[in-house]
């Protein structure tokens, strides 16, 4: 009888199954990140192209949603941390080859134009809901802290600052949005030990996937029929692209060493393959690509039901990564 | 100077001296350890069954991951290329966790991430390190690889040797004789 037994004295309740030492609040961070990251992007786009008034959704009422998760991804960051109290130590220090330095430092400079633009417009955001949703019980919220804002000392000659300057922060904006998108793969990828991740496709793939996922979100928020078809198409080349870097991405793996091909497989046969291929790529990129065409053809699809699928998809995606991630590995024993 | 160890597969009894000699040194916590054994068992039974040990702990690579991917630096080599981490900048975030391709670290109670150290505090006294001190069939073997006479630098010309996981390249420094 053929025998392999490796037995390793680490295998003790407190260390290996601790070793695994990320997970959900990590893939949620990563999703909200990306997400985040989409909205700020479209928002400062759209505004740069002309259409902060025949697009109010993206450029003016939905980043607003933007700065809420990226508080919370925050928050589920730091609930992640072991040495909580010492948390400030990441802002005592930039570490350039570190892509957890930089991304905390990409969040925080990226909260300044995320918070203020959305401030900026509350006016129009009031507006906006009362004509839309004006039993929405937000707006009461909003106009007291709109009220607040105008009487507060210094921060109306901020927002005065920057609404005169909006085009510029426009595309800073952009460009931290894109580096918010990128960031949320490469933080993985910059893992040697994790073959699954240790990938340079990762960056783009979370950048299109979080993209997508704003878009998908924009789509399903907005009530202008214009506005959602240009979403829809634009989610559909985003699915585009997020299956050639799939591909791509399998195709780097398979012609790699042995740790790659064997993380590879845990999505191609492995344990992770039924919920990669059915609920990521199947439920979450190609069933929804193929109701958005329905839907460009003249079909009637509620537009909840793509957007949702994508936004599930993306999230699932996270989650796979992460815990495929880390279940890869070298031979060790 | 370049600290290293040499480990005797053939001379392992795998009796965990070690693991106990270092959670007694250096406070580790009940139920945590920073070194520890592998029993290895290969082949056909009953013609030509294999077992072996090893005693493994952090392998202080020369290329090393886990201070690469540190957000605050609380990672660090010092003299020696001994890989060491400061409790008090360490925010515990696992990034080194996730980059050791030995999962050679863990982390620690308070919060911090811990590690060996190759007994960094008994070094600078002039001893050896508390799990090669107390080794029963002395497989282990620690030195200075920067130094042609020390024993470390001596059986690693004499012997074969291999290291795990060269593929990382990481260059660990944690020898394995043949």
């Amino acid at each position: 009888m053929e025998e392999i037994i490796n037995v390793s004295g680490r295998a003790v309740p407190h260390i290996y199954p601790h070793l695994e030492i990320w997970g959900g609040p990590i893939a949620l961070y990563l999703f909200f990140g990306g997400l985040a990251a989409g909205l700020l992007f479209f928002s400062s786009f759209f505004y740069l192209k002309g259409k902060a008034d025949t697009m109010p959704m993206t450029v003016k009422v939905a980043p607003i949603i933007a700065p809420i998760i990226i508080i919370l991804g925050l928050m589920l960051l730091l609930y992640d941390l072991h040495h909580i109290l010492y948390f400030w130590q990441l802002f005592l220090h930039f570490r350039i080859e570190s892509p957890m330095s930089w991304g905390a430092w990409t969040l925080s400079v990226i909260m300044i134009p995320a918070i203020l633009w959305p401030l900026s417009y509350l006016d129009d955001i009031i507006e906006y809901l009362k004509e839309n949703k004006s039993n929405c019980k937000m707006i009461g919220l909003l106009e007291w802290a709109n009220n607040l804002i105008k009487k507060l000392p210094v921060l109306p000659t901020i927002m005065d600052l920057f609404i005169k300057n909006r085009a510029l922060v426009a595309y800073v904006t952009i460009g931290l949005s894109i580096v918010l998108g990128v960031y949320t793969g490469i933080l993985l990828s910059a893992f040697n030990a994790r073959p699954l991740w240790n990938t340079a496709i990762l960056g783009p793939l979370f950048l299109t996937s979080g993209v997508s996922t704003a878009a998908a979100l924009l789509m399903w928020m907005s009530n202008d029929h214009k506005e959602r078809s240009l979403y829809s198409r634009i989610d559909l080349m985003l699915i585009a692209i997020e299956l050639f870097f799939i591909v791509h991405m399998f195709m780097g793996f398979l012609s790699s060493g042995i740790a790659q091909v064997e993380a590879a497989q845990l999505l191609l046969g492995g344990p992770y393959t039924v919920v990669f291929w059915v609920l990521v790529v199947g439920m979450g990129l190609v069933l929804p690509a193929i109701l958005e065409i329905m839907e460009l053809r003249g079909y009637h699809i509620p537009i909840a039901i793509p957007a949702f699928l994508i936004l599930m998809g993306g999230l699932l995606f996270r989650f796979i990564m992460v815990y495929a991630g880390q279940a890869s590995g070298f031979h060790i024993l | 100077m370049r600290y290293a160890m040499a480990m005797d597969t053939r001379k392992c009894v795998g009796c965990s001296d070690c693991v106990v000699a270092c959670q007694t040194e250096n406070n580790v916590p009940l139920g945590f350890c920073r070194d520890w054994i592998v029993e290895a068992v290969k082949g056909t039974y009953p013609d030509t069954v294999q077992m072996h040990f090893k005693s493994e702990r952090c392998m202080h690579c020369e290329n090393t991951p886990c201070v690469r991917t540190c957000p605050t630096g609380a990672s660090h080599v010092i003299e020696g290329g001994i890989v060491k981490v400061t409790h008090d900048e360490c925010i515990g975030c696992g990034a080194c966790i996730e980059s050791c391709p030995y999962d050679a670290r863990y982390v620690h109670p308070e919060g911090y991430v811990d590690k060996c150290t190759f007994c960094d505090h008994r070094l600078e006294q002039g001893l050896n390190t508390a799990c090669v001190d107390v080794c029963p069939t002395s497989c282990l073997i620690f030195g200075d690889l920067d130094d042609p006479k020390s024993d470390v630098s001596i059986i690693l010309k004499e012997k074969d040797w291999y290291v795990l996981a060269p593929e990382a390249g990481t260059n660990p420094q944690l020898y394995f004789l043949k």
